[in-house]
């Protein structure tokens, strides 16, 4: 059941970014581009979806737990630091340069445009990346006498 | 803009919320797209499961869309290669380290109200506006 509650919040999240103008790179850009053609019109989806939060998930998060699992898995990271900040520039940049965010970019690969394929590949590579040098750094601290090690 | 335009963007923006609420009330998870696919790559069992499932559900509503509306899709990036690899590489780093992207801050983390997830939506719009910006300049106005 879990599993097809999974299948289908992806599913309508993708009919709701193909409707939404999302997919479109070009309109991305165009709604990042302030000082030039700006096309607002995109700031309408965050309008949207962020309403429906607004409305939708407190009510749910103040029940004791989900309908399918025990409990709710939130991030538990609450403070804005530097790899926060550091991480959303990266990803602005990103972004930016080609109008592809993780979610649509992943989508249109069903179109087998060659420009999805040429920014998920890197994307995939930068993610694991990321987590195999996190997974070493992890080690290296482990490896460090408790001894001289600072509560944090 | 016009018209049509706003309400589809309107609409797509609605059901984007329906369904990261969909996956919140029945699974209790967050639909941030960067965060299930980075934790898909480095996690196994359940862990790895639903968050398959989910992007599997992603796929197969794109194909179903191609089949009945093929234009919703048709938008392409016009970049060239080493600026959409670049773009690429900054993205899944990027999203890593900020563990959120448009969806999981945009849309779930400001949607709980959570102000670490404001942060990081200010930052990347910025950054992005920016870049954009700064690209018209250096090709003298053309994008």
């Amino acid at each position: 059941m879990r599993l097809l509650a999974s299948a289908a919040s992806g599913a309508l999240f993708a009919v709701g970014l193909a409707l939404s103008g999302m997919t479109d790179p070009q309109r991305v850009r165009a709604f990042l581009d302030v000082t030039g053609a700006w096309d607002p019109s995109l700031a309408l989806v965050m309008g949207g979806a962020v309403g429906v939060g607004l409305l939708l998930y407190g009510p749910t998060l103040a029940r004791p737990r989900p309908l399918l699992d025990v409990q709710f898995h939130l991030p538990v990271k609450t403070r804005v630091d530097l790899p926060l900040l550091g991480g959303a520039v990266l990803f602005g940049v990103g972004w930016g340069l080609s109008g592809y965010c993780p979610g649509p970019a992943l989508m249109s690969l069903v179109t087998l445009q060659p420009a999805a394929f040429l920014f998920v590949v890197p994307m995939l590579t930068g993610m694991a990346a990321f987590h195999a040098w996190e997974r070493s750094a992890r080690v290296r601290a482990a490896a460090v006498p408790l001894s001289s090690t600072q509560p944090s | 803009m016009t018209l049509g335009t706003a309400v589809g963007s309107l609409v797509g923006g609605i059901l984007i919320g329906l369904a990261a609420w969909l996956l919140l009330a029945l699974n209790g998870r967050v639909a941030g797209i960067s965060g299930v696919l980075g934790r898909a790559l480095v996690t196994d069992g359940p862990e790895r499961d639903w968050r398959l499932a989910f992007l599997g559900g992603l796929l197969l509503g794109g194909l179903v869309l191609r089949v009945v509306s093929p234009g919703l899709l048709a938008g392409t990036a016009v970049e060239s290669v080493p600026v959409l690899v670049m773009s690429g590489l900054l993205v899944g780093v990027g999203t890593q380290l900020a563990n959120g992207c448009t969806s999981g801050h945009g849309v779930c983390g400001l949607g709980r109200r959570s102000p670490r997830s404001l942060a990081a939506v200010v930052t990347f719009m910025g950054a992005g506006m920016i870049t954009v910006m700064v690209q018209r300049l250096l090709t003298g106005g053309a994008l």
